[in-house]
Parts: C-alpha cells; structure tokens; sequence
C-alpha cells in the first residue's frame, strides 16, 4: 500500500476524529466533507468520539484476506460507542468463543496492517473487552 | 516547581510463565525462577509495540495532567525496541496524541536508561521555560535470542510522564548522571537479538553504574536511604534490584512497591519508569522517592522525587500500574509466543 493511503486517513484513525452536522445532529465517521441534505460542509464540525462502549454485533474471521493470514481466527465487530456512534473494528485480546454482544470494550491504539517485512506499519484503533480475570490460550 | 504533571502506565494483557520457556528448551524452571526471581513476563501481541504502549501510557498520562494534546511541546520516546529502523516512534506518538504539528521531537536510544534520557530532558526544558508541557516517554517490546537467559525476562510495556512547572504531582529535587564505556551488552546494526558478556553484566556494569549514581546523588541532596518512603532501581531481573538497594542501604519495604519485574519481566527502557509509575500510584503527599534507571554500555540517572498535594487528585483517574498486571492477563503457550515475536522461520 502507497504510505499516503493510511497518512490521509491519520485523523480518523489515530485519533477517532469525526465531523458532526449541526443542522441534523448526526455524527458522522468516517467524517463527511460534504452533509447529506446540503450542498458543502458548513454545518459539519469536528467532533471527537469516545473510546468506550459495548460490542453491537461481531463475527469472527476464519478465512482471511492475504495480510491477515498469521491473525486469524480474528474477530471484526461493530461497536456502539458511548455516544451511540456504530464504529466497525477489530476486536483483540479475546477468545472469539467468549465473547458477547453487549460486553463492554475499550478501544485501543493497535497496529493494523503492516505490509509485509519492508512497508509502512499502519496503525489504527480496535476495540479490546473491558473485561478482568485470566484466561489461557 | 518543576516535575512530574501527569504519568501513566501500559502493560500488554499477555503472559507466559518462566515453565513453559524452560519445557521447550529443556531447562530447569525452579532454578530459573531463583535465580532471576521471576515467573511469568509480559507478552505484546502482534499488534502490540513500542508505539501502541506509548500512546496508550501518554493517554492517561494527559488526563492525569488534565491537559490535551496539543499544549504538548515536546515528544521524547526512549526505546531500543524501536518499530523502524529509519522513521521515528515519537512523531507517530504525537500524531496520536494530537500534540502536532508544532512539537519538538526525537527518539531517544541509550539500552535500557532510554526512558530515564528522555524524563532527565522534559526537565531540562521545564526548569529552563523552553517547553510548557513535554512527553517522556520509556517502552519496549524487547528481545531475547530463544533458549538465550535473557529469552525469560525480556518483556513488554511502556510508561508516559508529562513534564512541567504547573499542577506538580512529584517534584524533581535533584538528579545525578553517571556513565562509562562499559561495553556489556550490545545489538550490531541488523542483528535481531542482542549479545551480553554474561556476568561482566554485574559487578563493573549495572552495579557500577547504579551505586555510582545513586551515591552522589545522596551525597549532592545531603539525603540518606532512610529518608526515602519508596526507592526504585533497575530492574532486569528480581535479585539486582534488591542487591544493589540492600548495597546501598536502601531496605526491600522501600523497593518492593516499584519491583515489578517478578511479575512482568524486564521492560528494558520501561523498567524503572513503570516503577515510578507504580509508586505514584499509591504514594502520599510529602512521600520521597528515589528512582535511578541502568542502560548497558552503560549508565545510569538518577533522580530524588517528592510527591506533592495534587497526587491524591490524579491516581484513580486510569488504570494503575499494578492492576494491570495482576488483572486482564491471558496466559499462552510457547508456541503461540514464538508467533507472537517472529521466531518461526517462515518461507518467504
């Protein structure tokens, strides 16, 4: 992947920025240029989303795409913020057989991707459970 | 008043424990366990690094502060376990952080007093007023060669200190320097793992080093071990801490608190940072710490620490130190630790 791809993206996905429309009080991520309804962005203004909340609905990833072959089983799921903001991400640090729909989850500053041996690292958020106790893999 | 405004700590949730090591390379666990005094460490999975435990460390080392991101000036992250080669951790930090785009801003190498380089410079700069606000950061995911000694301690984690002259937590009384060409554990450009002269790693290197530095800096402050509350060395494994503090004068009711390394491993440029980190967070008012830090080849800073009124304010707003590493934790086996650090040989 060209480094620009994820550089231009780094707002979003470093640090949760979305845009919220004043006019309709919808929060949107990944943030909008333009609102939909209205024909430029002057109702749209930075909005910044919490990194807490309860996982909406997940599935877990049995036959991954190429870069994410050494993960799997891997879980993607999509979270509700506690602003009720519905991110998708991935969900680390868990056993995909424990997991629930409802359980809480923080979300955490984790690599995503990191393009073979020599390309650029792509960093990103995913959702961790909030969880406490030990378990065994 | 000049210090510490906010700290925090990030330990990754895995483990293995000093058997499962030993199983697989037909070692003997208990003498393992005695003589490094340690039985589990940490684990960072693979999408775990240097980066991602620093931004979660300067996370709640911001809100501890009661700052954002972008009043940060400065962003140091000492590290030998660095992601590239050639690229800087700290300006993905700070772009995490939002401490961009108007920040000074380095990485820092020094083995394992990394971290300790970088706090001794946000002082700097908040003493002199250059700098309102800076982030000292010491992480690693460190390495050990497999079946190699150092393969059961070399652990993960990362603590976060924000330095400056307003709303003190612990106030930096005096610190102290003290190094020399100690040639005792080293990583050539392109190795993966790191050689050591084995027990030339003692004697003329860490205790050295560590007695050197924590002797003057007793010696310029006019203090003796017995005014401190809490003492925190580095800790590469759990029997140096504890010798050099008992060489000293220093007694294991005054370590114990900071001594993580049982539990967690040696952090590398995290060791005595996350510590301090675990000192603050059950420390009281008017408390004195000391705190010396240990980076092969070698040197050692030292630093005599005094908590102030506003700790009180700040401990419970994140995770502690502590609970991280007695909570949360998923064990693995070595199979599933080798994937984690690449050490299976794949076809390309």
């Amino acid at each position: 992947m060209f480094p620009s791809r994820t550089w231009r993206e780094n707002p979003q996905r470093y640090r949760l920025e979305a845009v919220k429309c004043a006019k309709h009080n919808k929060v949107f991520f990944p943030p909008r240029r333009v609102s939909p309804g209205s024909l430029d962005g002057s109702s749209l203004k930075p909005y910044q989303l919490p990194n807490e909340g309860t996982i909406y609905t997940f599935t877990t990833i049995e036959v991954p795409p190429s870069q994410f072959k050494d993960s799997a089983p891997y879980v993607v799921g999509m979270i509700e913020l506690t602003d009720g903001t519905k991110i998708t991400c991935q969900v680390a640090d868990c056993d995909p057989s424990t997991l629930k729909i409802g359980q809480k989850v923080k979300i955490e500053f984790r690599r995503v991707q990191t393009h073979g041996e020599h390309g650029v690292l792509s960093y990103g958020y995913k959702a961790v459970p909030a969880i406490q106790g030990v378990t065994t893999v | 008043m000049v210090g510490i405004v906010g700290y925090g700590a990030k330990i990754p949730r895995h483990r293995i424990k000093v058997e499962e090591i030993a199983k697989t390379w037909g070692a003997d666990a208990p003498s393992y366990k005695k003589g490094l005094q340690l039985t589990e460490k940490s684990v960072p999975a693979p999408d775990v690094d240097t980066v991602t435990l620093s931004v979660e460390a300067a996370r709640y080392a911001l809100k501890r502060a009661g700052i954002s991101g972008t009043e940060i000036g400065a962003v140091y992250v000492g590290s030998e376990s660095h992601p590239y080669a050639v690229k800087p951790s700290g300006t993905i930090v700070a772009e995490a952080i939002g401490a961009v785009k108007d920040c000074h801003c380095a990485d820092y190498e020094f083995a394992c007093k990394a971290g300790s380089e970088a706090m001794f410079t946000c002082l700097g700069l908040a003493k002199s007023g250059y700098v309102k606000y800076s982030l000292a950061i010491g992480g690693d995911t460190s390495q050990g060669a497999p079946g190699d000694a150092l393969e059961y301690s070399a652990a993960a984690g990362s603590a976060a200190f924000i330095m400056g002259a307003e709303n003190v937590v612990a106030e930096v009384l005096y610190t102290h320097s003290y190094m020399s060409d100690t040639p005792d554990f080293w990583r050539r450009e392109h190795e993966h793992y790191p050689q050591h002269g084995g027990r030339f790693t003692g004697e003329p290197a860490y205790f050295e080093h560590i007695t050197g530095a924590t002797k003057a800096i007793l010696q310029k402050s006019g203090m003796k071990p017995q005014d401190f509350q809490f003492a925190v060395f580095h800790q590469p494994n759990g029997k140096f801490p504890m010798r050099v503090g008992k060489m000293l004068g220093f007694t294991k009711e005054q370590i114990v608190t900071g001594w993580l390394v049982p539990v967690l491993g040696n952090t590398y440029s995290g060791a005595s940072p996350l510590g301090l980190t675990a000192i603050l967070d059950i420390a009281k008012p008017g408390d004195m710490i000391m705190m010396c830090s240990y980076g092969s080849g070698a040197g050692s800073d030292s630093f005599v620490w005094k908590v102030t009124d506003r700790i009180k304010e700040v401990q419970n707003l994140c995770p502690k130190t502590r609970p991280q590493l007695d909570e949360h934790k998923i064990y693995v086996d070595y199979g599933t630790y080798a994937k984690f650090r690449k050490k299976i040989l794949k076809n390309k």
